[in-house]
């Protein structure tokens, strides 16, 4: 999923205190489930701010609405018919959320309420760590399962690095090193000498961030 | 090995089966070519090629390339270290370009420490290749005269092909298999990790020998000497990847202050000794850290003095 975290509460009011009826928007998915946008956040994050507003002297509306999802068209039609009412969106929905958002409802100002940090997985209640970043060619196969891409800190297709010690990673002992953990995976699955050395090529980053936007396509089930 | 496929200089004396020894120098942070001239100068009678870190540590600092013009502008043979951090295929490619017209001869590929260590932590790191993909960038673009993208290079570049390994990172197990993986790569020399655990060191080296991995690469082994108790405590405790025993810290500690820097030099010419009849080791790599000085002295004191001469 989709991981984000909220951003400070100073840095929200900066955000939205020039305007006077604000919608809170959250979102279903992925920030429900790192409990960063979801429904109890939108409740949250509104009562402190109206706590805060109250507190200037200032009147303000602030309404709260959550979506099924930000990045779909059919939930965020759901809001069409009030948009109308509010000077400003802040979306608790990841970057995806927002822009799509954005692009919908042209002329309101939607402004982002968390910082979309990676693609990742919960570890355990309150502890997300980052797995992909993405790259459009997926090289899991041949790392035994584990992303040097998005784990290594330097994206080693041939690590480990001179700087892994004790199974973590020079630029923190509290991270795993990724190649560590792709040599346990490789020996468990009884391939390290046959697969560690093979020379990882170089590889096509066309597909990942440096080519420029990327789009999937699928002419078989569009309509 | 005996034949070599490079004007380098280093590569004659590896390849003439004589120790070579080689030493590093910090470029400034500022842009007095004069810094990196004078550390020159104090060493450059003692080693045979002299390498220039490239923004070591991430701390930015004059850069390699043109400070290895300053040495082989002053008849000097240098190592072009270069990192894949900073740089992605194109600027390196065009990097190593630059350095083969001004016929530096040693390239040294590494993957370089994490930008979080130097003076600017919140920059972008490239990391388009890894070490391993630069060496056999190189020897692509020496063997085979082409550019990543497949074109044709006019004059290739003419470079001996170096490497670093570590025999004391972890995982321990995958540290021979890591070397012949460079050696794969197309790594012809290798510069180690400064050296203070000989045991391990030697435990490594079995493991390289006993794959016949010497006889495919050169290996210079690494060597730092401590200044003061206060730096082998630092190496121990701090320095990623770095192996520092107990042993040496105690009695780098047992000397008072003013004699340390005596011990740290009498450590580091026994550890020379003790490798240089040690099959596997081809040669020394003096990483005499802000120290320059005192490089001399180790040669002299290790009896790898005077150096060979080579004719060109
Ligand atoms: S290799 Fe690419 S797609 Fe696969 S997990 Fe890593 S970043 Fe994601
Ligand atoms: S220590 Fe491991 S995870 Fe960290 S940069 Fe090196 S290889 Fe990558």
């Amino acid at each position: 999923m989709i991981v984000a975290e909220k951003k400070p509460m100073e840095e929200i009011i900066e955000e939205v205190k020039g305007y006077n009826k604000i919608l809170i928007a959250g979102c279903n998915e992925c920030v429900t489930v790192c409990e960063a946008g979801g429904k109890k956040e939108v409740q949250v994050l509104a009562s402190a701010l109206r706590m805060y507003f109250m507190n200037q002297g200032k009147e303000i509306k602030i309404d709260e609405v959550t979506l099924e999802r930000q990045c779909d068209h059919e939930y965020l039609e759901e809001i069409r018919n009030i948009i109308d009412q509010y000077d400003a969106v802040l979306s608790l929905a990841c970057g995806v959320g927002v822009q799509f958002m954005a692009e919908k409802y042209f002329t309101t100002p939607i402004l982002p309420g968390v910082n979309t940090c990676f693609l990742g997985a919960t570890e355990e209640r309150g502890f997300w760590t980052e797995r992909c970043q993405a790259c459009g060619q997926c090289i899991l196969a041949r790392t035994g399962g584990i992303c040097p891409v998005s784990r290594c800190a330097k994206r080693l297709l041939n690590g480990p690095c001179g700087g892994s010690t004790k199974g973590k990673c020079e630029i923190d002992s509290n991270v795993d090193c990724a190649w560590q953990l792709i040599i346990d995976r490789l020996k468990a699955l009884g391939r390290l000498e046959q697969d560690y050395e093979k020379l990882t090529p170089i590889k096509d980053w066309s597909t990942d961030r440096a080519g420029g936007p990327r789009k999937v396509v699928r002419e078989d089930v569009r309509i | 090995m005996s034949e070599t496929k490079t004007p380098s200089k280093l590569e004659k004396i590896l390849s003439s089966g004589q120790l070579a020894v080689t030493s590093e120098c910090g470029p400034p942070r500022g842009s007095d070519p004069e810094v990196i001239r004078k550390k020159a100068q104090m060493i450059k009678d003692h080693v045979d090629a002299i390498n220039i870190t490239d923004n070591q540590t991430s701390v930015t600092r004059l850069c390699s390339l043109a400070a290895c013009i300053h040495l082989k502008l002053m008849g000097l043979e240098p190592v072009l270290q270069m990192v894949v951090r900073d740089r992605n295929r194109i600027a390196l490619q065009s990097d190593i370009l630059g350095a083969a017209s001004f016929d530096i001869h040693n390239i040294l590929c590494l993957s370089g420490d994490h930008q979080k260590f130097g003076d600017n932590p919140q920059g972008q790191n490239v990391f388009d290749i890894d070490s391993m993909q630069l060496i056999q960038t190189v020897r692509l673009m020496r063997d085979e005269g082409k550019f990543l993208g497949g074109d044709d290079i006019a004059r290739p570049p003419k470079m001996f092909v170096g490497a670093a390994a570590n025999p004391f990172a972890d995982p321990f197990e995958i540290r021979v298999p890591r070397l012949a993986k460079k050696v794969a790569a197309g790594a012809e020399f290798i510069q180690t990790q400064c050296i203070y655990n000989v045991d391990r060191f030697k435990e490594w080296l079995k493991g390289v020998v006993d794959r016949g991995l010497h006889e495919k690469v050169y290996i210079l082994a690494g060597v730092t000497p401590f200044k003061s108790a206060g730096m082998a405590k630092y190496m121990k405790n701090r320095v990623p990847g770095m192996d520092v025993p107990d042993e040496l810290v105690k009695r780098m500690s047992g000397v008072p202050k003013e004699k340390q820097p005596e011990e740290g030099l009498s450590i580091c010419v026994e550890t020379i000794e003790q490798l240089k009849e040690v099959e596997g080791v081809s040669g020394f790599h003096i990483m005499a850290i802000e120290w320059e000085e005192k490089v001399p002295e180790i040669v002299e004191r290790s009896g790898l003095y005077p150096r060979p001469s080579v004719g060109e």
